[in-house]
């Protein structure tokens, strides 16, 4: 009977391993912004071409920036979640057009509806390579000061917003 | 008879469309070699078991375009992995560095080499005390040696 513990240990173990690699999600990747400064840039606007949207306009607020395109998903899945946010007005919610065309993406907004208070275009890319993005949705937590403290990866559904967004958007506006 | 000439003329056309060879991806092979060697050490964050060299994701395509631009603006191959790793984190890095949250990636294959060497090496000597001494009597040895000998006279 004895001879058989050891091994039983070390399979507990192994299994305790493989269950925990099991719930982790190997496509989110941890992001090294968060807790830095939410990267500059200047884009132009998708409604209004001719002005720009600077992330610097935002100081004093918290804010939430999702990186979304008419040709993803997961856009399509978290776009109820956003629009009720909107509607709730707990947050401001910016949009960044990521490599999309002008009239794809207002198509898509005019047909599933506009959650955003205002979308930048990043055609090229560049501004979602500044932010880390590798896989549109991705929802950016950004405070009064304009440091990111949250970064969703893929969708952000009911449970993400009830749970680890609105907590922090409330602990952030308190501060 | 016109037919076989229509067909010999059809045949003809695809020696029309001239083979031309796939295009240098810069204009400097020397920047394009820095790239290669860059993009085999760096991680395609889409396609997660591919290099940012062997990748077609659209990700990689920007990556690429944006080291090929730092390439161009002469900055170190330290500088264009840090700008990497500042957006993407060390995940990027095919060779993650050596930090204390990597520590057991690194270490780990020696502890376990050393655990199961001890482990062999003490489950040997166990084995080694559990085995009788055989006892060999004088009748057994004269006939192995009859065995031997025997064995050795056979061509």
């Amino acid at each position: 009977m004895k001879r058989f513990l050891l091994p039983l240990a070390i399979f507990v173990v192994m299994v305790g391993f493989l269950a925990v690699g099991l719930t982790l999600n190997p496509r989110e990747v941890p992001s090294p912004l968060v807790g830095k400064a939410a990267p500059d840039f200047s884009l132009p606007q998708l409604h209004e071409s001719d002005k720009v949207f600077s992330p610097k306009e935002m100081a004093g607020q918290v804010w939430l920036l999702n990186f979304w395109a008419s040709w993803c998903n997961g856009c399509k899945e978290e776009h109820p979640v956003l629009m009720q946010l909107a509607k709730s007005g707990a947050a401001p919610i910016y949009g960044v057009d990521y490599k999309d065309t002008r009239e794809e993406a207002l198509a898509w907004l005019q047909q599933w509806g506009n959650p955003y208070r205002l979308v930048a275009v990043d055609g090229a890319g560049r501004i979602g390579i500044n932010y880390g993005v590798y896989g549109v949705p991705e929802t950016y937590v950004i405070d009064k000061a304009g440091k990111i403290r949250y970064k969703q990866i893929g969708p952000v559904d009911q449970d993400v917003l009830d749970q680890k967004i609105l907590p922090l958007v409330r602990e952030l506006q308190s501060q | 008879m016109s037919r076989i000439w229509i067909w010999i003329f059809a045949m003809t056309i695809p020696a029309l469309a001239a083979a031309q060879e796939a295009r240098p991806l810069a204009e400097n092979p020397q920047a394009e070699a820095r790239l290669k060697a860059l993009a085999v050490e760096l991680r395609c964050l889409v396609c997660q078991n591919q290099t940012l060299a062997d990748s077609n994701a659209p990700l990689a395509e920007d990556l690429r375009r944006e080291v090929r631009e730092m390439i161009a603006k002469n900055m170190s191959d330290r500088e264009i992995i840090d700008f990497l790793v500042e957006r993407y984190g060390d995940f990027v890095l095919y060779r993650p560095p050596l930090r204390a949250a990597t520590t057991l990636l690194w270490i780990g294959p020696f502890l376990l080499l050393i655990v199961g060497g001890t482990a062999l090496i003490l489950a040997l000597r166990r084995r080694q005390k559990t085995l009788p001494d055989a006892i060999v009597s004088e009748a057994d040895h004269e006939r192995v040696e009859q065995l031997l000998s025997d064995g050795a006279k056979r061509p």
